[in-house]
Parts: structure tokens; sequence; C-alpha cells
């Protein structure tokens, strides 16, 4: 169980200015500025969650993962991982957890996968019967039987990824942290990664962690998510609850051959060229099929799609709502 | 020590990848070294002696630095190269291992090419051991294995300051070179060269003289006092304000994250 | 012309930027002149008959070498160019309405400058108010201080113009630290970076003079230091015109065949 409780850290950084004659002066002189990147956050997490953790950037998502993982030590607050704070017993502590960060890379660039993985196995002393079960299990699972003998840099961005989620996964972790895992992946390696990831967390039971900026990641995997804006907890609940809650508008695109139609009470255009209009739609002023009649009655419509708020689109207006 | 030694045969491993740019890399640090030799050489064509001792004594002093320092150099290479470590997150990674950090940054980098200067030592030792005239007996190849050691430990103990103070900036850290470098390229004669104040710096504050300039007065019989024998070892307690300067370091790396 | 200065102005900020360094930059090279002077005063001790130099001149020598790193000596290479080789982020550079040779050769001069600018004045304040023997002196003649000037200038001009010749190298070998190592060391070993080249023995000495690195650092701090006066410090002068020039043309002749190259293999 992952318990926070009024965690608040502040970071006082130097500004650095611009133009010539100030950066002359700033020789002389430096002035200071506090950053309060978490300011009370506080929530917890049950064993065998999984719970996306979103916000823009510079909320504070990767101060708070720091912090869990043992890595920084809070101003103020308490916070408790499996009985354990974090950045008292760093040692102790990470040998529970995995740590996936997408940007960065655990991998020795230039030997074969299966040599970082023998190393990281040395790291954390993981018994040699146990690392051979695990091994399997996760070469099966992430499809790698083809790339273990491959030196990391001749491996593509997604092979590399599965290889990451493998290397944090050897000493089996009871808690993983997933740090943009999906960044920069194609299609079918995003899906291949989704997919792995709710199977560890339906079948190992692993508590999982995820920061993203890719909607699509927290629509097909979370519960539950945290949003976090300017160092704050500003919402916590579940995916479903939250696209209730905001607005109901929905999108409706026309194509549509004639002269461009008149718009009724309701509806607002969002694009419209010749032949195409894109109208977002208030349901509570005016229903969809009352929309499809009133523009079909002007214009001969050749097709019609109509769409609800996406999450892209949900997140996007929190962010807005919240003035973050 | 198993993780240790793994770490080394991937680096050697990895470094083995690129052959060429391996064994340039490996005669480049030969090389700076050889013309600091190059320059003692000529300056010895031109004058007999200094502070009067002759070229092979000379040399004595600059392999046993050269040498201590590339071992040092060689062992605690990831300390060098620490600021990039900070500054490219991989020190994070470091703490979410179960692992002693120190170790794990000493183990992150291990570049054979800086063998080349050892290789140069060899070399010198090779020549300025039977050319200087010393009659070498026990004691005498133990004061010298003495000042190799520790000298390498004074050096590994310079990187970790170093390394320490790249927790609090990056930006000042130029000025270490003044006893990492510096120790190297200046400890090539021995340190009463300087005049009395340096060598008072450098017994008393940085302990490099202490492995170099004093155990040598007993190697060329100018002190018969083994007390010079074993001044070496005097300059080990400097590893413990290294070591809590390092450590007092990492708790305000985890307070700032910067 | 004014895109070039551009381009200069930005990095000259940019180094501005970092003041501790510049302090600890500052603290560092004059510990390493001042241990300089004591080692060649104990040789100066030893013989001072066999001194090549008048000492004096071999302390404004060394203070000057000091105050003047960043400018002369060839290890400061811009990581960034070498980079830009390498991980193929030229891509973007020739994308750019701007000849290679000129941006790296500004850029490169700019920084070195930035750098010098800001440490050298301390450097000689605090050289010129230490006591007896390791006080640097000044010029005799005011025309020796405005030749020192242009030398200089051309001194930078063919560091630079040499450096080109390295980062251009890395085109066609991909992997530039041992190269790099290795060109600068020697150059600076013979540009009398170690100990000044009128303490080489002969021939060495001989040789050493008519090489292109002589064009460098050697020339303007021997003439500041009033070791080369009168019609020799035209000569050497004319040396390093011919030097400079050299180098530029070599320089533009192999990137030009270099990005022929980048060009047809497509990067």
């Amino acid at each position: 169980m992952i318990r926070l409780e009024g965690i608040n850290k502040t970071f006082r950084v130097a500004r650095r200015k611009s133009g010539f004659g100030r950066a002359v002066r700033a020789l002389l002189s430096r002035e200071h500025e506090t950053i309060h990147a978490l300011r009370d956050v506080s929530f917890t997490i049950e064993d065998g969650e999984m719970v996306g953790y979103i916000g823009p950037n510079g909320a504070g998502k990767s101060t708070t993962i720091k912090i869990m993982c043992g890595i920084l030590t809070p101003d103020s607050g308490k916070c408790e991982i499996n009985g354990r704070t974090p950045w008292r017993e760093r040692i102790a502590h990470v040998r529970d957890i995995g740590v996936v960060f997408g940007q960065r890379s655990q991998l020795w660039w230039d030997v074969p996968v299966w040599d970082s993985f023998d190393l990281i196995r040395d790291i954390y002393k993981v018994d040699a019967r146990e690392y051979k079960r695990n091994l399997d299990e996760l070469v099966t699972l992430l499809d790698l039987a083809e790339i273990l003998k491959t030196p990391t840099r001749n491996l593509s961005l997604g092979q590399r990824m599965r290889c990451e989620l493998a290397a944090s996964l050897l000493h089996n972790p009871k808690i993983l942290f997933l740090d943009e895992p999906t960044i920069g992946l194609d299609a079918v390696s995003k899906l291949a990664v989704r997919q792995f990831i709710k199977k560890l967390n339906a079948e190992q039971g692993v508590t999982i962690i995820l920061t993203t900026h890719d909607m699509q990641d927290i629509e097909a995997l979370t519960q539950r998510i945290l949003l976090i804006g300017k160092g704050r907890i500003l919402l916590d609940g579940s995916l479903e609850e939250l696209k209730k809650s905001s607005s109901q508008r929905k999108t409706i695109v026309f194509e549509y051959t004639g002269k461009d139609p008149a718009l009724c009470e309701g509806m607002t255009s969002v694009e419209g060229r010749e032949g195409r209009l894109v109208v977002s739609l208030e349901p509570s002023i005016c229903s969809v099929s009352e929309a499809i009649a009133y523009i079909s009655a002007q214009v001969e419509v050749i097709d019609i799609s109509v769409s609800g708020i996406s999450a892209e689109e949900m997140v996007a207006g929190l962010y807005r709502e919240y003035h973050i | 020590m198993r993780l240790y030694m793994k770490y080394f045969s991937m680096h050697l491993q990895s470094q083995m990848q690129y052959k060429v740019s391996f064994f340039l890399t490996a005669l480049g640090q030969f090389l700076v070294s050889f013309t600091a030799l190059l320059g003692i050489w000529f300056m010895f064509m031109r004058f007999n002696t200094v502070e009067g001792f002759s070229f092979p004594q000379v040399l004595l002093c600059f392999a046993t630095m050269l040498m201590a320092f590339s071992l040092a150099e060689f062992m605690g290479r990831g300390f060098d190269h620490f600021p990039r470590i900070i500054s490219n997150g991989e020190f994070d990674r470091m703490l979410v291992r179960p692992r002693r950090v120190a170790l794990q940054v000493l183990a992150s980098q291990m570049e054979f090419s800086r063998l080349g200067r050892l290789v140069q030592a060899i070399l010198v030792f090779c020549y300025a051991i039977p050319a200087s005239g010393v009659n070498w007996t026990y004691d005498k190849i133990i004061t010298l294995c003495l000042m190799v050691i520790c000298g390498s430990i004074v050096f590994f103990c310079l990187f970790l300051i170093y390394a320490a103070i790249s927790f609090f900036t990056i930006e000042g850290l130029e000025f270490m070179n003044i006893f990492t470098d510096g120790g190297r390229e200046f400890g090539r004669y021995p340190f009463s060269v300087y005049g009395k104040e340096a060598l008072r710096f450098l017994t008393y504050v940085i302990p490099l003289a202490l492995f170099q300039y004093y155990p040598l007065l007993y190697i060329l019989e100018r002190k018969t006092s083994s007390f010079y024998m074993f001044m070496p070892l005097l300059a080990l307690p400097f590893a413990i304000p290294a070591y809590a300067f390092w450590r007092f370091g990492l708790s305000r790396y985890k307070s700032t994250g910067s | 012309m004014k895109k070039y200065l551009a381009i200069f102005r930005i990095r000259f900020i940019n180094s501005l930027q970092y003041r501790a360094a510049a302090l600890a930059g500052m603290a560092t090279q004059f510990a390493w002149g001042f241990m300089e002077i004591l080692a060649f005063l104990a040789f100066y001790k030893a013989d001072p008959a066999a001194f090549p130099m008048e000492f004096s001149q071999t302390v404004s020598y060394i203070w000057m070498q000091q105050a003047f790193l960043a400018l002369f000596m060839v290890w400061f290479f811009e990581a960034e160019i070498f980079n830009a080789i390498t991980s193929g982020g030229i891509a973007y550079e020739l994308a750019r309405p701007v000849d290679l040779y000129w941006r790296w050769f500004s850029q490169s001069v700019a920084n070195r400058l930035a750098k010098t600018v800001l440490r050298c004045l301390p450097i000689f304040i605090v050289a010129m108010l230490v006591p007896g023997p390791f006080r640097m002196s000044l010029p005799a003649t005011h025309g020796q201080f405005l030749l020192f000037l242009v030398s200089a200038a051309f001194s930078l001009g063919v560091v630079v113009s040499f450096s080109m010749l390295i980062y251009i190298s890395t085109f066609y070998t991909l992997s530039s630290t041992g190269v790099r190592i290795i060109s600068a060391v020697l150059a600076d070993f013979l540009a009398g970076a170690i100990i000044p080249l009128p303490f080489f023995p002969q021939p060495f000495r001989a040789i050493a003079e008519m090489l292109p690195f002589a064009a460098m650092q050697n020339m303007p701090l021997r003439i500041y230091s009033g070791n080369i006066t009168g019609i020799n410090a035209f000569r050497g002068i004319g040396l390093q015109v011919f030097w400079l020039i050299a180098l530029i043309l070599i320089g533009r002749y192999m990137i030009n065949d270099a990005l022929r190259k980048v060009v047809v293999q497509g990067g």
C-alpha cells in the first residue's frame, strides 16, 4: 500500500535573464525564486491498483514519483510504501519497486540485452532459479526471444521499450512506476506495451503507477486517475466519472453537397469548408437527431459521423478549467 | 566485488566494440603524458639538475605520480564523469537500485584507454629504476610501492571530492583540476622545487607531497629515518573528510534534486 | 556578415551566464601559472647561464599564456560541433542558409573570446601586483604592444582554422575522441604550451619554429614578452598570415569534399 500525507516540496532556482546587458549584470548578482513543486499532496493507492497520474509538464508529476522512489526527500509530510519511508530506507525500499523512465534507458548501449539483464540480476541479487523463471516468463510475454542477443543500439524504439519493461521486472517488484512508457512508440508497439501492462496488473497483481501524456494509455489502462496541477492534487477518480462530470458535448461531422447550411441554436461550427462541416453540439439545447434533421433539410447529406468527447479533449478541458 | 568484476567485463566488452577509437584514444592518453616527459627531457638537456635532483631521479618522481594518477583515474573515472551522470538523469536510476551509490558511480565508468598512461608510467619506471643510481634494497622497494598505492588513494579521494562538489554546482568544478591534473603535472618534479610554502600546503592540506617528496628522499638516501619511508601512510586519513563530504552532498541532492 | 555577428553575439552572451565557472577558471589558471613560474625559477636558480630567455620574459610569457588560455589552446574544442557531425544533427545545419565553415569558425572564435574576456583581466591585475620576480611586466614600447595585438589576432585565426581541420576530419573517421586528443596534444606541445619554444634544444627548436604550430601561441606570447622584436616580429607575423591562409584554404577544400560525400551517401 502506498500512502502519501501532506507532502510538500519546494525548490530554489536561479533566474536566468536574457539580453546582453542583463547577462553582464547577472555576473554580479543573481536572483533566486522559490518554486512550490508540491503542496500538500495526499493520496492512497491500494495493492494491485493501476493508477494514471496525469498533469501538464512541470505540474509536479516527476517530483512525486521521485519521492515515492526514494530519490528525493520532501520538505514535510509523510510517505509510507509497504510500511517503509522510501528516503529513509532506500535500499530496502527499492528492492520492492521497479521503475521505467520512458525517455532514458537502463540498458547498456553496446552490449547484448541479455548481458544487461544479467548485470541487473547481480545488482538485485536475484536468486538464479527465480531469475530464470522470471526471465522465461518475461521473454514469452514480451516476445523477446529474438532480440535478447542483440546489442541495445541495434534495437528499434519499440523493441527497446519492451526490454526496458523486462529489465525493470526481473526482480519481481510489487510496485511498478512507469514514466511515459509509450512515448515515441509506433501504434503496434504501443498496443503491445499496453497489453502487457494490463496483463501484469491483472494476473500478477502488481501495483502500477503510470504517468503519461497519451490519453489513450489512460483510456486503455487505468481505472483511476489522479490529476495534478501546479503542485496540487486536483482530482482523484475514475475515468468514467470524470467523463460524466465534464461536459456532454458531441461532435458531428457532415459531408454534403450544396450551399453552406445555416446552424440552429446549440450548434457551434468548429470547422467549415466547402462540402464539409464540423459542429460541436450542446445536447441539452438541441438533440443529435434534431441537429441532423435540421441540417439535412437544407443540404443533401452524404455522410454523417457523431462522436462524444475524447479523453484527450476532456483532459484539455480539465486543464482549462483549473487554469493549469 | 563480484558485481564490480561484472561491470568490469561489461565495460571491456563495450569498449572493444570500437577498436580503432579505443586505440587512438589510448595513444592520445599516452601522448598527453609523453609530451610532459619530452618537456622534462628538453629541460634537462639544458640544465643538469634541479634542486639537486638528476634527470633519472626526477623521472622516478614523474613515473610514481603518473602511475598513482592513472590507477586512480581508471578506478574512479565514474567520479570524473559524475557531473554528466547527474545531468542526464542516470544518477536517479542509481538511486532506485538496491546498492551503495558510491559503488555504482564507481562502476559506471571504466575507461580502458586511460591505461595508455599506465603503460607509459611502467616504461619510465623501467628506465628510471636502474638509471637513478639507487641501491634497491627491500625497504626502498616497499617505499616505492607505498608511494604508488597511497598516491592512487589520495588521487581517488580528490576525484571523490570533485564528484561531491557537483552535487552543489557543476559550474565551478574547474578549480579542482589544480589538484587532480595539476597534481599529476606538477608532481613530475619533487614538490620542494616549488618552494617552502607550496611544499607545506601539499603536506598539510592536500597531502600530495606525503607520498611523493618525503619518501623519495628516503629512497635517494637523503633521509635515513624510516619515518620518511612510511610517510605515504599518513596521507590515508585524507579519505575521511573526502567521504564525509560525499555523504553530505548526497543528502543535499536528495533534498534538492538538482 | 551580419548573421555571423549574430551567431557571435548569442554565443558570447551564453558564455557570460556561467559566473562560477569563470571564477573557478581564473583561480585555476592563476595557481597553475604560479606553479609553472616556480618550476622555471628552480631551473633558473640551478643554472642562470643556461636559461635561453630572460627570466622576466618567461614570467610574462606564462602569465599571458594563462590569461589567454581559452584563446590560444587548441584543446578548447567545441563539443557541439563534434556532436553535430557524429549524431547527424548536421542535417539541420545544412538546411540553414549559412556557410557551414564560417558558421563554425565564428562560433569558435566567439566562444574563445567570451571565455577569455571574462578571465584575462583579473589575471592581468593579479599578475601585475604580485611581488618581485613573479610580476608580469608590460611590453617595452607601444609599438611592441601593437605588434602583440596583431599577432594575437592572427594566432587566434590559426588556432581556429587548425581546429576546423580536426572537426572536418570527423566526417571521415566518425570517431573523434582519439583524433581530437592526439592532434591537440601535439599541436599544443609544438606551439610552446608546455615549455616555450626557446627551451627546445636544437635541432627540435629549428624544426618546431617552421611548423604552423609556431604561428599559434608561440608568436604573440614571445612578442609580448619582448623575446621577439623588430624585424623578426614582422617576419613572424608574415608567417602567421601565410599559415592562416593555407589552413583556411585546406579547410574549405576539405569541408566541400566532405559535404559532397554526405550528400551522396544521404547522410
